[in-house]
């Protein structure tokens, strides 16, 4: 397949950000939405073509690199290739990427009508797509860093659309900084990593590091520092820059501000792709996590575990739809990670490996298909809050059912595609680590339990009374409905991929596990959930206020996140602001400003008591001129012979 | 006395150089200031043509430098008169001391 | 003491004496004459040391050419018959002791100094020799300076008619 297919892809978003950056505003406003889509539209059958390609192929999968450009040598192991790697994992992330981001760009084409930056955000939503795209394909760990950072800012970007909303604004910023924060982790781990092991090549790396004889790995594995091995520091410290972006705990707290942006774009990045970017990276250097670093891989784990659990049940008790989403997200990939943690190198024991990939495709689906049905509520509501809504599902059947599906799928109710994936990592779980699998299945219980609070709210709850301030009353039209549609066919549909053909830590394919015994204690809890929710939310009634009372301090505690944005808060205003940031700005003000200050009056006052020298008479200066000359004459002549 | 030779001319070039000096020290008006210069320059000239008499007098390298310098002076006193006529134009005085904008 | 040497000291002092006056009055015109005559000296002593072509190029440029510039400038600027202002006394003092110290630290320098002269044949500085050095390219000929000097003349010559130009009023 030529080269050039390859770079298309991620390049075809590119042309459109450039396009619509440059020139949307002025000479195609209103088109600049379905030339996006377009090109959009090119990306996705180019992907979904090499990825057939490559799966169809063989069946045994290998890591090529079709492309590479070598652009930055630093010494003759070590560069910066620009790349792209064909692997299982990279092959089946540029088809979610692009399909989900093909959705939200049709999506948007009705959601977005009429703003007045239109083309603005269809180019910011090509450059997520580019930067995404490069990310998932790099076949160097720095290419994937500077792709990272440039999903990084492309979020940035989006949050921060509507930049008129001092909300948005921050939401932004709080987003750029903690994730930039977590990415020095990485950057630190790149760095200790090309030390340790002499390659940046991913191909190399893995090779090198992997195989127990070779020199890289003893090496890495022998010089230690507090105590840990040097790769395992850079192991941890990648996964920092991974738990940044994933929005694990304890770096979650931007994900639910980043809600602040437009729906679609929670549904592209906040949800399918941008956040999963840290299960991806994990799971790029998987082998070196499991082989080499094991105890990073357990902590990858346990970070996963207590974030899925945590943002449940903070989830069970937020009110604002697109923030219960939000910690829905971050619970789903907590589910991913610890499916990584607990999963080892080869065979069976690599089941967590595939589980994780596989919750990840099958979240995509789900989750975006929420995103967008919230976006088509709040469309249509002009609210984000749950209170405002209720008794929706005449209004809107569409979304009514999209939705409905959508949540059985993330309940793990069969056959949707949720189950399948939660069963792998319930059972990788199981196999790998007790403690886990119980914190996971009562997770699991939560998630149907907060899903089905928030559906039996937007839809059933009291009857909707029709304000006065929503204008039009419709679902949106069906360029809206129709990615409903469509992802509402992958929820459903999704899960019955044959994954661990495809996708396992060494190669050999990996049977379907099904056992109808292990499914019932899950499902069970799902239900369970549900009709928990059916229970309190279906009809309006006073149950959920005396629950909420019975359950007060707790209660509370998960309204307020657990009060997390609280210990930042006071760490970074009352401890590093006042003990740090103040010595250092009374430092610059009166010592370096003072410095600057003095040099600049001396220079000042000397020049306005010589300035009259310069008197501009031509005869004054000609006597000092002869005065001068005589003199120097007299010194050379007479005093310095 | 004695026969007049090089000291003789020394002493009267050196003479007029620093009498030239003198009065564009001492004068206010423009032109005459570049009177003052014009007797400088002849000061020089007649340095020249007196090394090349007296010391060199099988070259004639002092002679050219004075014819050379006689032609600058030429340009440079119709340059000059061309600025003094447009200060006189621009500040209808050609005092030297009104022509002080060039000052700190 | 024979004629020569009389005509010598005459010329000196002309010289000196327009040359002392020339800066020193305080009517501008006699200024400009006195000027002329102390040219003219010099060119007298050129006469006198036998370099008869710079003599005459001096008469030429400097008291047919630069005196008679000098006094059209004077014509264009200065009512006639005006005084000069006065100088300031300081201004007056300083300016003769930095010329008066200069003249004794050269004098003192040139009378300290013995020149040596060289032991080779005079050349004949007639016109002939001079324009056949002047204008030849080979033997230390003076044929680029020449040019250099024909340049600038006529770089002088455009520049004086550019600044001299009267400059146009905006709005007319």
């Amino acid at each position: 397949m030529p080269a050039i297919i390859y770079i298309l892809i991620p390049f075809l978003p590119l042309a459109g950000f450039v396009l619509l950056g440059l020139f949307g505003k002025k000479y195609f406003k209103s088109a600049s939405g379905w030339i996006g889509t377009l090109l959009m539209l090119v990306s996705f059958i180019l992907a979904v073509y090499v990825a057939y390609d490559y799966f169809s192929a063989t069946s045994i999968f290998p890591r090529n690199v079709p492309v590479k450009y070598t652009w930055l040598v630093f010494s003759e192991n070590i560069s910066i290739d620009m790349g792209v790697l064909q692997d299982p994992i990279s092959m089946m992330m540029i088809v979610v990427v692009t399909f989900i981001s093909l959705m939200v760009h049709i999506y948007s084409l009705g959601y977005m009508k009429g703003e007045e930056r239109y083309p603005t955000y269809y180019s910011f939503l090509s450059l997520f797509t580019f930067s995404m795209l490069g990310l998932v394909l790099a076949s160097n760990l720095f290419q994937t860093y500077i792709f990272w950072e440039l999903v990084g800012v492309s979020s940035f970007l989006l949050i921060g659309y509507y930049y008129d909303k001092p909300s948005a604004v921050a939401a932004a910023k709080k987003a750029f900084i903690v994730t930039r924060f977590a990415d020095l982790g990485f950057l630190i781990g790149i760095l200790v990593i090309a030390n340790t092991s002499d390659t940046l090549d991913y191909n190399t790396l893995i090779a090198t590091l992997t195989s127990t004889g070779s020199e890289q790995a003893s090496s890495a594995a022998a010089s230690t520092f507090l105590g840990a091995s040097a790769l395992t520091w850079g192991t941890a410290l990648i996964f920092i820059g991974g738990a940044g972006k994933s929005a694990m705990f304890p770096l979650h707290i931007w994900l639910p501000d980043a809600m602040e942006g437009p729906t679609p774009v929670s549904a592209l990045i906040h949800a399918a792709t941008m956040v999963v970017a840290g299960v991806y990276l994990v799971a790029r250097l998987f082998p070196i996590f499991s082989i080499n670093t094991p105890a990073v891989l357990d902590i990858v784990g346990w970070v996963g575990a207590i974030s899925a659990v945590f943002a449940a049940i903070i989830a069970c008790t937020q009110t604002d739809i697109k923030r219960i989403l939000a910690y829905s997200t971050m619970s789903q990939i907590g589910y991913m990670m610890f499916a990584l943690g607990v999963a080892g190198y080869g065979g069976e024991s690599g089941l967590g490996y595939t589980a994780s990939m596989f919750h990840l495709f099958t979240h995509a689906m789900f989750k975006a298909l929420l995103f967008l049905g919230a976006g088509v509520v709040i469309h249509y509501v002009h609210s984000n809050d749950m209170k405002d809504m209720g008794g929706l599902r005449k209004k809107m059947p569409v979304t009514h059912i999209t939705f409905l599906i959508a949540c059985l799928a993330i309940a793990g109710i069969p056959p949707f595609a949720g189950f399948f994936s939660k069963e792998e990592i319930l059972l990788a779980a199981y196999n790998g680590n007790t403690i886990i699998y119980w914190i996971a299945l009562i997770t699991s219980g939560l998630t149907a339990f907060y899903m089905f609070r928030l559906y039996f709210s937007i839809f059933w709850n009291k009857p909707y009374q029709a304000d006065h301030h929503s204008g039009h009353k419709s679902e949106g039209g069906w360029i809206m409905l129709f990615p409903l549609l469509v992802l509402a066919l992958g929820a459903a549909g999704s899960g019955f991929i044959p994954f661990g053909k495809y996708i396992n830590t060494d190669g050999i394919p990996l049977e379907s596990h099904f056992h109808l015994q292990f499914s019932i204690l899950p499902v069970a809890l799902g239900l369970a959930g549900i009709f928990m929710a059916m229970w309190l939310y279906k009809k309006q009634n006073n149950r959920p206020e005396k629950l909420a009372a019975s359950l007060n301090g707790f209660y509370k505690a998960a309204y307020h996140k657990f009060y997390i944005d609280e210990i930042y808060l006071f760490v970074t205003k009352k401890i590093i602001f006042n003990l740090i940031g103040r010595p250092a700005a009374w430092f610059d003000k009166n010592v370096v400003d003072g410095l600057v200050n003095l040099a600049g009056n001396t220079t000042t006052a000397v020049s306005e008591s010589i300035k009259k020298l310069q008197s501009g008479r031509i005869q004054q200066y000609a006597i000092y001129f002869l005065f001068g000359a005589i003199g120097l004459a007299i010194l050379f002549i007479y005093i310095w012979k | 006395m004695m026969q007049p030779g090089l000291y003789h001319i020394l002493f009267i070039s050196t003479a007029l150089f620093f009498i030239g000096v003198y009065g564009f020290l001492t004068r206010k008006n423009l032109v005459t200031m570049l009177m003052s210069i014009e007797l400088v320059l002849n000061s020089v000239n007649l340095n020249f043509i007196a090394f090349n008499k007296y010391l060199w007098p099988h070259k004639m390298d002092g002679l050219f430098f004075t014819l050379f310098i006689i032609a600058i002076a030429a340009a440079e006193a119709a340059v000059a008169i061309a600025i003094i006529i447009n200060l006189y134009r621009s500040h209808n005085s050609i005092n030297v001391e009104n022509a002080e904008e060039l000052k700190y | 003491m024979n004629g020569s040497d009389i005509i010598f000291y005459l010329l000196a002092a002309m010289t000196l004496v327009c040359g002392l006056l020339a800066v020193t009055t305080r009517h501008i015109f006699r200024a400009a004459v006195f000027l002329l005559f102390s040219l003219i000296g010099v060119a007298g002593i050129y006469f006198w040391l036998q370099y008869e072509f710079i003599a005459a190029v001096q008469i030429v440029v400097y008291a047919g050419g630069i005196a008679v510039l000098i006094i059209f400038s004077i014509f264009l600027t200065q009512q006639a018959g005006d005084k000069l202002p006065k100088q300031r006394i300081d201004r007056k003092i300083f300016g003769a002791l930095a010329a008066f110290c200069g003249f004794a630290l050269v004098m003192i320098q040139v009378y300290g100094h013995t020149f040596f002269e060289t032991e080779e044949g005079e050349v004949t500085v007639s016109v002939f020799n001079i324009g056949k050095k002047m204008l030849s390219i080979t033997d230390g000929g003076y044929a680029l300076p020449f040019e250099i000097i024909s340049m600038l003349l006529l770089a002088a010559m455009i520049g004086c008619i550019v600044i001299a130009l009267r400059t146009k009023k905006e709005n007319s």
